[in-house]
């Protein structure tokens, strides 16, 4: 049994699109925020993690918040480089080496899809010229089969899409804040079959901050905090589906995020059934959707009936995506894992606002779950207490 | 006569297979791999006949490494084509990635029969393909 790790600051950059701030000054204002939130100086802090994918190193932030000779460690890990730093963070402080760490992600990534080489995968260049090398057909693929196999039709797709902008609307930090009916989402252009254009997120900027302390020093600050019940990271297990490949096995193999789900929920001692709001990987309408079911929330095409009464709105037995999630706060790689916690930490600290989750008893959430996906196929998953 | 968009990726015969490789496991894998990762592996011909895994269509001109129609210099994105793509399971091998021809997104279904084929990609260079088994694409005219 590990010490507890509480999270006693958050802060958040608007995501979206912000012309005049770089992807690494975005994540400043995170931390700034995050340190005001928790009452401390830059100074207090005794160690940090962070990353981005594609807007450069975290370290370089001590030139803006202070020379304070901490050790500042660069995470470099796809789409789980929040994830990956908040568990660092979580391990630094669990470890009773430190009793202050940050966590930061922070993403700034030009218009249009991400484009990947395919040497830098180990794949053959004419996987790429042939354009069969990208992500979103990758979700659309998933999900086609998923659909023909477990009867989920084209209108849940689009109630996700629909519930994501209704959140989205009311969320200060999320980047589209318009709701959008579900007629238009499903008549909208078509991507990638059976994906409208409503139904994926768009790679994005923003910047996300945590700040993590001991037992010992929340007591002593008297802070505002959640515990982290537990954190799993998974890469993918033998024979599995996931982004990139060419070729995949006969064989039904194991799901990177079953697997980071069911080690999170044994750490923590609770189950799905127990956990009152979470936010799951939507990297598109349909990856929601399986991921209800990969994190233990529902059976294979139990999502149906779940989407057709709302079970997943804000009022329903388990919210998901409370902010909007990608789809509607878009995709900083960087950033994306920690704006999930930063929004469960927000909703069972009550501070939700117009998009605060009532909770079981109508006190509010007690358990908040993230979960992140991402290339070339790990998941993260955080559970917090209340 | 177009060149092979890859020498390596399908053989040279009149009816061409898909090359993967067969590992020391007795697994099959797609594609062959290169480099030190080819050691002990034995190049493989898959299948020409399979059954469909999923599919979607590609609606937007990729971005590069692509090569198609759409990315050329003296080309623009209208000159793109929406194509369909998918996977196909060759029993007992491997599934592949692949492009799909002959076929309308509404006569596509899980299971359906599929064939080898290989196709024009660009001006200089072809690709492979699957398309549904003569008998499916019978019954969808």
């Amino acid at each position: 049994m590990t010490a507890p790790v509480y999270i006693i600051g958050a802060g958040i950059h608007p995501f979206g699109r912000t012309e005049d701030r770089s992807g690494r000054e975005q994540g400043v204002y995170a931390v700034r925020q995050a340190l005001s939130d928790a009452g401390l100086e830059w100074a207090d802090i005794e160690c940090a993690y962070g990353g981005s994918a594609a807007a450069g190193a975290a370290d370089i932030m001590v030139n803006e918040l202070g020379l304070t000779s901490l050790p500042f460690t660069n995470v470099a890990n796809g789409c789980a480089t929040g994830g990956s730093s908040l568990a660092a963070a979580e391990q630094a402080i669990a470890s009773g080496a430190y009793d202050l760490a940050l966590a930061v992600g922070f993403d700034k990534h030009p218009r249009g899809a991400f484009n990947a080489k395919p040497a830098d995968y180990g794949l053959p260049e004419w996987y790429g010229e042939t354009g069969m090398m990208l992500t979103t057909q990758f979700f659309a693929l998933k999900i086609q089969r998923y659909m023909q196999l477990h009867g989920i039709s084209r209108e849940t797709l689009g109630r996700v899409a629909e519930k994501a902008f209704r959140n989205g609307a009311k969320t200060p930090h999320a980047w589209r804040r318009s709701e959008i009916d579900l007629e238009t989402i499903m008549e909208a252009p078509v991507i990638n079959d059976p994906l409208t254009k409503f139904m994926f997120c768009a790679p994005a900027e923003g910047g996300v901050a945590l700040i993590l302390a001991s037992e010992k020093k929340a007591r002593e600050l008297g802070a505002d905090g959640v515990r982290i019940a537990q954190i799993a990271v998974r890469t993918r297990p033998p024979n599995s589906f996931e982004v990139f490949q060419p070729g995949i096995s006969v064989e039904e193999g194991g799901k990177p995020t079953v697997l980071a789900s069911k080690a999170a929920f044994e750490g923590a001692g609770i189950g799905p059934e127990d956990i009152d709001v979470a936010q799951l990987q939507d990297t598109e309408s349909g990856a929601e959707i399986m991921h209800m079911a990969e994190n233990g929330f529902c059976a294979d095409g139990e999502q149906e009936e779940w989407l057709a009464n709302g079970w997943t709105e804000r009022e329903g037995k388990l919210p998901v995506n409370t902010d909007g999630g990608c789809l509607a706060c878009g995709e900083p790689i960087g950033a994306s894992g920690l704006r999930q916690v930063y929004e469960n930490v927000e909703q069972l600290r009550g501070r939700g606002g117009e998009r605060q989750v009532p909770g079981p008893d109508g006190k509010g959430p007690k358990t908040g779950y993230s979960h992140v996906y991402g290339a070339p196929g790990l998941s993260a998953v955080a559970i917090l207490e209340r | 006569m177009r060149a092979k968009i890859d020498p390596d990726l399908w053989s040279d015969e009149a009816e061409p297979h898909l090359m993967g490789g067969r590992l020391p496991s007795g697994e099959i894998v797609f594609p062959m791999p290169k480099g030190d990762a080819a050691k002990d592996v034995e190049p493989y011909k898959l299948s020409r006949t399979g059954t469909l895994w999923s599919w979607t269509t590609q609606s937007f001109l990729p971005k590069t490494p692509y090569a198609g129609p759409g990315s050329g210099p003296d080309q623009s994105p209208s000159d793109f084509e929406t194509f369909l793509l998918g996977y196909v399971e060759l029993p007992g091998e491997v599934i592949v990635e692949t492009r799909i021809v002959d076929a309308r997104l509404e006569d596509l279904a899980l299971g359906m029969p599929m064939e080898f084929t290989i196709v024009p990609f660009n001006e200089t260079h072809d690709t492979f393909a699957y398309r549904p088994a003569a008998h499916a694409r019978a019954k969808a005219a």
